[in-house]
């Protein structure tokens, strides 16, 4: 089985937003980038496959030069190769478009992309890429397994989970779920070492349209001060929710 | 020309963001001055999305699409789409609209924007108001494609009545068979509760709680408000509660109209995750969680003396108030 896991390059869970440039652009100064959580969960069912099942596991990001320390991570966590489309990602549709150009090329049998990035939040590129190679796809999928041919998807519906039989090739929305956040592996020194001699290939952008542009962007406004109640007087709360706040 | 809208249903009934993707749809055609087309599956009320502003319901009944399949719910919409030569589409932000909005994205080569919380800011250029980066910030997306899509954030446009009457037509799809290729074996949903994306109210329980054990008050205080359950991060990765309840950057986010934090201390991934929520109360015992910074009401104090004290109240309230 070949997997091809597609990896965004995003801000740290902890980090602060800013913009800059007029509002125009996002403000990395500062910023941590990391493998796109929702992405790293899928990352790691897939060594799960290649350790019990043999599966060969290649990554992929699209995304500029400096986008390389976040993809030799998941070499040194484990993947056999990483490909990198060398292009900023311009909106879901124009990178979905680019890594459909990689899975052709490639001849996957199962591709793991996270149910979203979480810097802009998009959700799209995993479906819009199984619909332009008519590939199977299963969104918000917290669990996989793979018996030949044959896959058992668990995604998470509103109120409860859905079980779902398909068949590869397959590609996936993945998020926490797919493996636990106790399973995520953090490189040691040995993978580290090796990710280094493994091949990371810069592949040329085909040409694509984006379909949406982001104009400017803005920060939330500026919250009020939180308004106290002594916890001697309960009572003032549900006054409070029900004449002031007016929502029980 | 007119605008397409997806109107959920379960079982037969249509879901509350139906009503709300709806009104949506009312207010876009408003400014295009156009009508809303809906398309409807299995539902038996078609007629009540006149309420809501919708002129006609394209209403499609099969029996094979009892049970949602986003690759025919796709299809469907995108020859709805092209029948009534729709330009707009909105849809919801539930987890099945997710599902199949990037494929009829890609169906229809059509843009697509995910949640959106406002009115379009204008529809020649196209913009709308997106939060983006986990609901740290917001983007202003133009959509340039002819065919543009809309994912309505929960509870962030709101209901409105506007009463129109709704034509209902029957729309036989053509559907190939490989769309029944990913199938669902078995659907396992909570019933009798709300879940997080339906709820008006939300109780939310942390690490302050202590242990799994301590959960009986915060289920308590939310049937009271007949509200939904969530939990932190560390508390699902504990394995305290279910993955589902996890609520923040990485779970689910909240929009309810009220949002209630327990012994919850407020990491900046927790806070972007339920920023969406209207209001926002914290109880908490540490004066100092940075929960009390985003929160409109705050309690310091012992969750274990607070909640059964505010348990009593709300049900004092509840009795004076039925």
């Amino acid at each position: 089985m070949k997997i091809l896991v597609c990896i965004s390059n995003v801000p740290d869970t902890t980090s602060k937003i800013n913009f800059t440039e007029g509002d125009t652009k996002f403000d990395t100064n500062g910023v941590q980038f990391v493998i796109n959580p929702n992405d790293e969960f899928g990352l790691t069912r897939a060594m799960w496959f290649k350790e019990k099942q043999g599966a060969t596991v290649h990554v992929v990001t699209v995304g500029g030069q400096q986008t390389e320390p976040t993809i030799r991570k998941a070499l040194a966590i484990g993947a056999d190769e990483a490909i990198r489309v060398n292009a900023e990602p311009k909106d879901g549709f124009f990178v979905a478009q680019q890594l459909a150009e990689v899975v052709k090329n490639g001849d996957y049998d199962l591709v793991i992309a996270g149910r979203e990035s979480i810097d802009y939040n998009g959700g799209m590129v995993p479906g819009i890429l199984a619909t332009l190679l008519d590939m199977n796809f299963v969104n918000t999928c917290i669990g996989l397994e793979i018996d030949g041919s044959n896959a058992t998807a668990i995604r998470e519906i509103d109120g409860g989970k859905e079980k779902i039989t398909t068949s590869l090739p397959l590609i996936i929305g993945g998020q926490k779920g797919l493996v636990e956040e106790s399973d995520l592996r953090i490189p040691n020194m040995r993978g580290i070492m090796m990710a280094r001699k493994k091949a990371l290939n810069v592949v040329e952008p085909v040409d694509a349209t984006p379909l949406t542009h982001d104009q400017k962007f803005e920060k939330p406004a500026a919250k009020g001060p939180v308004k106290l109640v002594d916890a001697g007087n309960v009572g003032e709360l549900v006054e409070l929710l029900h004449n002031e706040a007016k929502v029980i | 020309m007119s605008v397409l809208v997806y109107t959920e249903s379960l079982k037969g009934k249509f879901k509350k963001n139906a009503f709300e993707v709806a009104s949506y749809a009312h207010k876009v055609a408003q400014e295009l001055g156009t009508t809303v087309t809906a398309v409807a599956f299995n539902a038996s009320d078609d007629a009540s999305l006149g309420n809501y502003g919708v002129s006609k319901v394209l209403k499609v009944s099969d029996e094979s699409l009892a049970t949602f399949n986003a690759k025919a719910y796709a299809d469907t919409l995108a020859q709805a789409a092209k029948a009534e030569g729709a330009k707009v589409i909105i849809l919801s932000s539930s987890a099945d609209t997710k599902f199949l909005a990037p494929i009829l994205t890609a169906k229809l080569t059509a843009g697509y924007v995910p949640n959106v919380v406002e009115a379009p800011e204008s529809t020649s250029p196209f913009v709308v108001k997106r939060t983006a980066f986990s609901n740290k910030g917001f983007a202003f997306t133009e959509i340039s494609s002819e065919i543009k899509i809309i994912g309505v954030s929960n509870n962030a446009f709101g209901v409105m009545e506007n009463n129109v009457s709704a034509s209902v037509e029957d729309f036989n799809p053509s559907l190939n068979d490989n769309v029944f290729s990913v199938k669902s074996a078995e659907v396992d949903r909570v019933t009798g509760k709300v879940t997080i994306a339906d709820a008006d109210i939300v109780v939310s329980g942390g690490r302050g709680l202590k242990g799994p054990e301590n959960w009986g008050m915060v289920e308590e205080l939310a049937d009271v408000l007949g509200a939904a359950t969530a939990c932190s991060k560390p508390v699902s990765d504990m394995g305290w509660r279910p993955h589902s309840e996890h609520v923040g950057q990485t779970g689910k986010p909240v929009a309810s109209n009220l949002y209630i934090a327990i012994g919850i201390s407020g990491a900046i991934q927790h806070l972007a995750g339920v920023s969406s929520s209207k209001v926002k109360v914290v109880i908490n015992n540490d004066p100092e969680a940075p929960f009390f910074k985003a929160a409109d009401y705050g309690i310091v104090g012992d969750a274990f003396e607070v909640v059964p004290e505010l348990i009593e109240k709300l049900k004092e309230f509840k009795a004076q108030n039925a």
